[in-house]
């Protein structure tokens, strides 16, 4: 007994396990880029459902913008094209129908997500009790994989808001013509941008939290197992 | 000096597990020490409890009664923290199955448990490199896993496991993934260097190559110490072990 308290009152400076930001970045990086082709697909279903929410918004921006220039021909276009247009009515709301297909895509993406990072935390069970056994701590597996849900998330988030965003525009170009460009209203659109960006990255997030505490918790002596 | 220190002591260890409505016994009492520097090797059947004592010898593992002292420190007093600090500086780990980090390179791998252990990089990259050429691998840093042989990767895994200047290297099966001649200059590694640096090297086995380098011999049959062997008397049985292998 009297060996343990010495060994505590050693000193924190001698107990030191870390694992430095700059190193965490560097490590969740290289895992992402070496599983290219799988982290891809679980950032595409990502980058599907944000470009959905951003191109449902970015619609109704433009829709917006086209209203305000108060030209009734193309009030009338709007209507036509299916707005939901009152007599009175000077903005294009999203409709309830819209909003719930868009939070039925970003669910069906977040269960998409906890499936894939589910997969591959069993995957790599083994590389999760190695590093354990040389000292890793759960906080830094859970670091690891937060992080690299964070770059996947920007990434597939940035991606498909731009890409939705570029799609509503080309789609309004097609039915309402030159009018259209003169009408954009950029404040709108970069907030809806903003808007779909972040949720996407929170969705990533979301999604990934389960499966990294999965990991995180893992027992060291399971890096002994040999069947794979 | 005369007195010896123990790395390693362990006192009435039993372990159970419950299987469903089933207990399992384990361990069923285990007290043993082993002396620092030595090259022991833990033999037994597979189902004998030998991994359940290895796991507790390298604290992956607690027991259900009884105490396991590494370095005289009780590793149920410690709480996860202190225990990844363990595991981080005290004990290095050789897996069967190598268990490099695929995404890294050698070097890499080799200077994370530094990383861990809060050294900065230059110098990690230094004893890292140093490293890998004590165990032959010093032209080959920058490689992955994927592109090393069985053997080499091995040898990674016994640098990785010098890293932080453990007292005890653990080795699950070191030579299990390896044919007769690699395993043997694996064995022939640890050997060196367990001479060369002084650390105790623990290894769990089915290969009696092993025991041709063995301090001591424990063998471990339905969770109790079948017999200690020492050097001295495995040398003059030499002959019974070679019955052993053939009747096994």
């Amino acid at each position: 007994m009297n060996h343990l308290n010495a060994r505590k009152t050693e000193g924190g400076a001698h107990r030191l396990v870390v694992l430095p930001f700059g190193k965490s970045i560097e490590i969740a990086y290289k895992s992402l880029k070496v599983r290219f082709f799988r982290s891809l697909i679980t950032t595409v279903s990502l980058m599907l459902a944000v470009s959905f929410l951003s191109f449902v918004n970015v619609g109704n921006d433009i829709a917006n913008g086209l209203l305000a220039m108060g030209d009734p021909t193309l009030r009338q276009a709007l209507i036509q094209s299916g707005y939901d247009l009152g007599e009175g009515d000077t903005r294009v709301e999203e409709s309830p129908k819209q909003r719930w297909l868009v939070i039925l895509s970003l669910m069906v993406c977040v269960v998409g997500i906890v499936n894939a990072q589910l997969m591959a935390v069993t995957e790599r069970f083994r590389e999760i009790g190695t590093m354990k056994c040389l000292g890793a701590l759960d906080s830094f597996v859970l670091r690891l994989f937060l992080l690299e849900a964070a770059m996947q998330g920007i990434a597939g988030a940035v991606v498909g808001a731009a890409a939705g965003a570029l799609f509503a525009l080309a789609n309004n170009l097609i039915r309402f013509g030159g009018p259209v460009l003169s009408a954009l209203p950029w404040p709108d659109i970069l907030k809806s941008l903003v808007i779909a960006a972040g949720t996407g990255c929170l969705l990533s997030l979301a999604g990934v939290l389960y499966p990294a505490l999965v990991a995180a918790r893992m027992a060291p002596v399971e890096a002994m197992r040999v069947e794979q | 000096m005369t007195e010896i220190h123990h790395i390693v002591r362990v006192t009435n260890v039993t372990k159970t597990f419950q299987m469903g409505k089933m207990v399992l016994q384990a361990l069923k009492g285990i007290t043993l020490e082993i002396a620092a520097g030595d090259y022991i090797s833990i033999m037994g059947p597979s189902g004998s409890g030998k991994s359940t004592l290895f796991n507790m010898i390298g604290g992956l593992d607690k027991p259900s009664s009884g105490k396991v002292f590494i370095d005289e420190v009780d590793i149920a007093q410690l709480d996860a923290y202190e225990l990844a600090w363990l595991r981080c500086r005290k004990i290095g780990y050789i897996f069967q199955t190598f268990n490099l980090i695929p995404v890294m390179t050698a070097l890499e791998n080799v200077t994370l448990p530094m990383t861990f252990a809060g050294m900065n990089t230059d110098a990690a990259v230094d004893k890292g490199i140093q490293l890998l050429e004590m165990v032959g691998l010093g032209d080959r840093f920058r490689h992955k896993p994927s592109e090393l042989s069985g053997g080499q990767q091995q040898r990674v895994a016994v640098a990785r496991s010098l890293a932080n200047d453990p007292a005890i290297i653990l080795a699950d099966e070191p030579t299990g993934n390896l044919d007769l001649s690699t395993g043997e200059e694996i064995i022939a590694l640890l050997k060196r260097l367990s001479q060369e640096t002084r650390v105790t090297v623990i290894s769990a086995t089915h290969d009696f190559k092993m025991l041709n380098v063995s301090d001591q011999v424990i063998w471990i049959r339905d969770g109790l110490v079948e017999k200690i062997e020492n050097r001295e008397d495995l040398s003059i049985s030499v002959g019974r072990i070679d019955d052993r292998e053939a009747a096994s």
